[in-house]
């Protein structure tokens, strides 16, 4: 009855559809970093160079040659790996980036573990107790986390829980200076020190990954919460829901099974508007806290017009943003039975 | 088995408390059908609600008795409720498929019942199942077990729905509206099929509908509610031909059926002389060859398959067919809001396909070719008082302006018997009714020659109904109009119409006058589709004369 | 399920009347509305009327606590937070309404375009708005004001271009929802244009669920320009606006003088959260079937 081979195309079509996105986001990368007001070689060559700097610079990065050849000889360096020179630390940007990823996964991934945790039970209970605490609750909270700048929040929250109570650590980075590193295997330091058997360290990493992580959390937390609420509250008062009443069948099945599984739908398309948002957000809170991460590379770039980095960390981003939405779409493609056919 | 003895329903709203169901009584024995038969807002469906106790939030049974086998339906704990749903008394709605979880498959759905009612365990829920899908003759049923809603027709659903309300062998079935939005084939069959399942295993059911035709053709006894009460029961037949209520009467006069004319689908009071028709045999509108295909997912659709017929002068022709047989393809290409892919639309002497469906709107034979729309609600801008829906057509086709326009406005109004008071209301303040004759006043404001009625009255309650097809017959010959009436309802067709197209699948099937294709249809689709529709009883006249000759009169100047 | 009958209503409200039904009616409208008047009033009276010059500096008098004389302290170099503060709110406001304008108008036109017309129109225009929503919007404003040079204008410009995808997004679906609704084919019966039919029947009613997506916008924008003022992008000392102002004050904040940062971050936060409230108000007046 229900062939795979649809759902197979479908899945095929959806990884098809990520190519020309990547392209366009390669050009317009190209575009950031070439086609630039002025003279794209002063960029490169940085604030401090001379005439003479500027013209090696331009030589070497092939930018006296026509746009469409660059922008070949930039397709071509991409692919392997080259996304140029960083001028403040002397390496290259791919390798800066590289070492500096796992930081802002780790804050990342736990911010939206943690918000997702808190927001769907927050939004279904809300959907289901309309006009309760639990519900208002819900309201203030969407409506407050939609208002709330990151940094802002990130500074209050450093005032409150370091100055004022003595509880968090001093906002100085992923680790405290008493602790060593863990030996690197993911670079999440939870998951190393945790292999490691090192609670000690483990503890420590924890303590310093709170604050950002809540942070980031309370801003992603908003949407999420919304999403979860209206998608419960439309399931809630769909005509299959009162099919199933009519049935007799018990609350929590008709709760989970029937209309929570319907709620995830469009709670799972959300979540790639809410990486959105996360990713970005990710910059500010790492500038906050110190946070070796690649938000904060790019920002530390920024100060010194070290351009390529910029560029770099722009595109990076982007690239991982397209994998993840990637992820979520193939997501929604397993849960959702309908994906691949035509609806009579 | 089941008796409701002055049961009072309200709910609790943002304009202060309503009441739904006022005080009625009635009573349900074993292996009955009782039909509840009103129009929207009589409180109907929410009886049943109240008793199944499954209403909205801000509904509560304010008073009076339910019992069911002893059972009080009212005072019942939540958990003896559910008990009783599914397993004693179950419910089936209208609108199969989103009745059904989309994103489950249809034979888990009934094992969640029958576990739920322990009638099944873990290792024989889908044994249970699949006969529980037979026994709705399905064919197949063990491949459909794993089919998902989206992928089965409107009827398959329904016999999905029914499925899973019968998994448990319940006492008593309530069917709220089970037919509304199928054709007239598959709810003929989906009505067949309840009849016969409620028959073999001996229940009782309750069918709601706002057709008294289909309630006089299933039930044993029939109730019909307005505004909440019962204002009559009886026998269909009774009821039929001597209906004691006014309401009822009225109800019952304005069901149409076989041998009346459209006068008499109104209250006597309210039926004026009868319209005199000039109908010629000059062509107005000659459709030849007509085709339309589109590109589709799958190749190519072939909406409309190479159709050909005349329009007369003053005529009206009635387009007939189910979902998916052309006609509203043929008659978007008609008023030129689509192009053909091939064929003529002679009007008038031109081919008027040759100019692009874009192209039209600046066309000087624009205001001849006007449509009135199925949906009112979706036909009024949402934005736009009556009088500015209204003046539309005026200001960009008639090119008037100030104290001209605000006349002619109300001219129409007073046409089409809407109140002048209603004019700068927005459509969400109108009625259903009311609706209908914006768009009806819009339609004709620039006197066209050519009226496409795409189902007009479809959406509105039986007695509405009566009022606008008699405003229509009545606009065609004030106005000399000639009218393509589109519709799925056969007896309204056969009202109206001086002429019948059959459609199927894109192709016309037979064509003739009304009288010979609706008494003696030649082709087999067009007999089943006669078969098909609801049959109310003949309503034998006996007081007045003066009925009598209404009839024939209705017979003699339709068919002139 | 059950129709309630028609309420018989009087004499339908004016367009004025309607606004003042709606302001009454919720009270959180009437709020937000208070104090969006409050800021528009700050905007354009308040460099005239606060009681320092913003830039002006006072080396003895910094880092003083909020005190009768200084609502809201003063900074490290003397200058009166309240008066710089109430200042800012002229630029942010600014910056995000010319943001939102911009890409409302451009993502209007080319959501009706691709919503009506469809074909090549739609597809390219989806490709392109892929592309724009495949980057993360904070960074892709980075990259863009890095690239374009460091000054208000780009600022934006930038804000403008990452909001303009949900501007096209939600316009080509409201409007190909009813490209073929009853009213748009009776508009074309009527003699109205495919373009007039667009713009003066189908557009109009796209209107109050695009009204939500401006008032959020607003907000958004504000945050924007204050994130990327944070970082350093955008605006430079000694400017007032509240992003600046709370990335100078947040090395403060750690040491105990709070208001630094806390008072326009407060500020930053009470505009964006009024522009939120505001979107269901004015979606409100602007829908038809809100009127009674």
């Amino acid at each position: 009855m229900l062939s795979s081979a649809p759902r197979l195309r479908a899945i095929l079509l959806r990884m098809a559809q990520s190519v020309p996105v990547v392209v366009g986001v390669v050009v317009i990368s190209f575009l950031l970093t070439r086609a630039l007001p002025g003279d794209p070689a002063v960029y490169f060559a940085g604030v401090t160079a001379d005439a003479e700097s500027i013209e090696q610079t331009r030589v070497a990065m092939g930018l006296d040659r026509p746009l469409l050849q660059q922008f070949f000889s930039y397709v071509g360096d991409l692919l392997q790996g080259d996304l140029g020179q960083s001028l403040s630390s002397g390496r290259s940007v791919a390798e800066d980036l590289a070492k500096r990823l796992p930081a802002s996964l780790e804050l990342t991934l736990t911010a939206l573990l943690l918000a997702i945790a808190i927001a769907v039970p927050l939004g279904v209970l809300a959907a289901t107790r309309p006009g309760t605490w639990v519900d208002h609750l819900c309201r203030v909270v969407v409506t407050a986390g939609v208002s709330l700048p990151t940094f802002f929040t990130g500074i209050l929250l450093i005032y409150i829980f370091y100055y004022l109570l003595g509880i968090a650590p001093s906002p100085l980075g992923r680790l405290d200076f008493i602790y060593l590193d863990p030996d690197h295997v993911t670079g999440f330091y939870l998951i190393d020190a945790a292999l490691m058997g090192d609670w000690e360290t483990w503890r420590g990493a924890a303590k310093q990954l709170i604050l950002p992580a809540s942070t980031l959390a309370l801003f992603t937390l908003a949407p999420v919460a919304r999403m979860t609420r209206a998608a419960m509250l439309t399931a809630l008062s769909s005509d299959f829901i009162r099919t199933a009443r009519a049935a007799g069948l018990s609350n929590p099945t008709i709760l989970y099974r029937y209309a929570f599984r319907n709620a995830l739908l469009p709670v799972v398309t959300t979540l790639g508007m809410v990486f959105s948002f996360a990713l970005g957000a990710n910059v500010l809170v790492e500038k906050v806290f110190a946070w070796p991460g690649i938000g904060s590379y790019a920002v530390e770039a920024l100060v010194v017009s070290d351009y390529a980095a910029v560029q770099g960390f722009v595109l990076a981003m982007a690239l991982l943003f397209v994998a993840l939405n990637l992820v979520i779409d193939l997501l929604y493609t397993a849960i959702d039975p309908r994906i691949g056919f035509s609806s009579r | 088995m089941l008796t409701v003895k002055d049961l009072a329903v309200s709910f609790q709203t943002r304009r202060g408390e309503v009441d739904a169901v006022r005080g009625i009584s009635f009573e349900a024995s074993k292996g009955e059908i009782l039909g509840i038969v009103g129009e929207s807002g009589s409180g109907k469906s929410v009886t049943s609600y109240a008793l199944m106790r499954i209403l909205d939030a801000g509904g509560t049974i304010k008073a009076g008795e339910a019992t069911y086998s002893g059972l009080d339906l009212r005072r019942s704990a939540e958990r003896d409720m559910r008990d009783i749903r599914g397993r004693e008394i179950s419910m089936i709605f209208q609108n199969p498929r989103a009745a059904l979880n989309p994103i489950r498959k249809v034979g888990h759905q009934i094992e969640d019942v029958l576990r739920h009612h322990a009638r099944a365990t873990r290792y024989d829920a889908r044994a249970k199942a699949i006969a529980a899908l037979e026994a709705v003759k399905i064919k197949d049923a063990e491949a459909r077990y794993n089919a998902y809603p989206f992928e089965l027709s409107g009827g398959m659903c329904q016999r999905i729905v029914c499925a899973i309300a019968l998994a448990c062998d319940p006492r008593l079935l309530i069917a709220d509206e089970p037919t509304t939005g199928l054709d007239i084939t598959t709810q003929k069959a989906v009505m067949d099929l309840v009849r016969d399942l409620i028959r073999e295993r001996e229940m009782s059911s309750i069918l709601i509908t706002h057709d008294l035709g289909l309630a006089a053709q299933y039930c044993d006894r029939i109730l019909v509610m307005k505004d909440g009460v019962i204002v009559e029961q009886g026998d269909p037949v009774q009821i039929f031909s001597t209906p004691q209520h006014p309401y009822s009467r009225k109800l019952v006069d304005a069901t149409p059926r076989a041998g009346t004319g459209v006068r008499s689908l109104l209250p006597p009071e309210d039926r004026s002389a009868e319209p005199i028709l000039k109908i010629s045999d000059q062509p107005l509108l000659e459709v030849r060859d007509l085709t339309k295909t589109y590109a589709g997912k799958s190749g190519p659709v072939h909406a409309v398959k190479g159709i050909s017929f005349t329009v007369n002068q003053g005529q009206c022709v009635g387009l007939v067919g189910e979902s998916g047989c052309g006609k509203s393809t043929t008659s978007e290409i008609l008023v030129r809001l689509m192009d053909a892919t091939s064929g003529e639309v002679i009007f008038d002497g031109d081919d008027i396909a040759r100019v692009p469906a874009r192209a039209f709107a600046k066309d000087r034979r624009r205001a001849d070719i006007q449509m009135v729309f199925q949906d009112a609600t979706d036909s009024l801008n949402p934005r736009h008082t009556a009088r500015q829906t209204i003046a539309e057509p005026l200001r960009r086709l008639g090119r008037m302006r100030g104290a001209n326009l605000t006349a002619r406005i109300e001219e129409l109004a007073i046409l089409v018997g809407l109140p002048l008071s209603l004019l700068d209301r927005f459509p969400h303040q109108l009625s259903g009714g009311q609706k209908a004759r914006v768009g009806i006043a819009r339609a004709v404001a620039l006197e066209p020659k050519f009226l496409i009625l795409d189902e007009p009255t479809a959406a509105l309650d039986v007695s509405i109904q009566a009022v606008v097809l008699n405003l229509l017959v009545d606009l065609r010959a004030k106005l000399g109009l000639s009218y393509l009436f589109v519709s799925h309802d056969l007896h309204v067709v056969r009202l109206l119409c001086d002429h019948v197209i059959v459609m199927k699948d894109g192709e016309i099937v037979e064509q003739g006058p009304a009288q010979d294709v609706m008494s003696n249809p030649q082709s087999d689709y067009t007999k089943s589709l006669l078969a098909a529709a609801p049959k109310p009883p003949q309503r034998r006249v006996i007081t007045e004369e003066n009925d009598l000759e209404n009839i024939n009169a209705d017979a003699v100047a339709l068919h002139a | 399920m059950t129709e309630i009958s028609q309420h018989p209503v009087a004499k339908p409200r004016g367009n004025f009347d309607h606004i003042l039904y709606v302001l009454r009616g919720n009270p959180v409208t009437l709020i937000a509305f208070g104090m969006f008047a409050l800021l528009i009033f700050s905007a354009v009276f308040g460099p005239a009327l606060v009681p320092y010059d913003p830039l002006a500096t006072n080396a003895t008098n910094a880092l003083q606590p909020p005190s009768a004389a200084h609502w809201f302290g003063t900074d490290n170099v003397g200058r009166d937070v309240f008066s710089r503060v109430i200042v800012a709110t002229r630029l942010d406001l600014s910056i995000s309404v010319a943001a939102v304008a911009l890409s409302f108008v451009v993502g209007s036109i080319l959501g009706c375009i691709a919503g009506y017309w469809g074909g090549w129109l739609d597809i390219i225009l989806n490709r392109f708005l892929d592309t724009i929503m495949a980057f993360p919007l904070f960074v892709l404003a980075m990259g863009i004001v890095a690239a374009l040079g460091n000054t208000i204008e780009n600022i934006i410009y930038a804000t403008a271009i990452i909001n303009m995808p949900f501007y096209a997004r939600l316009v080509r679906a409201e409007v190909n929802i009813r490209r073929d609704a009853g009213f748009a084919r009776a508009a074309k019966l009527a003699g109205n244009s495919d373009l007039r039919v667009l713009a003066f029947h189908i557009f109009p009613n796209a209107l109050p669920p695009m009204m939500v997506q401006v008032s959020l916008n607003l907000g958004w924008a504000i945050l924007n320009a204050a994130g990327l003022s944070f970082i350093g992008l955008g605006v430079s000392p000694p400017t007032a606006e509240w992003g600046i102002m709370v990335a100078e004050g947040a090395n403060f904040i750690v040491s105990g003088e709070w208001w630094l940062a806390v008072f326009p971050g407060l500020w930053l936060m009470i505009a964006v959260f009024t522009f939120n409230l505001l979107g269901d108000g004015l979606r409100d007046i602007v829908d038809p079937r809100k009127r009674t």
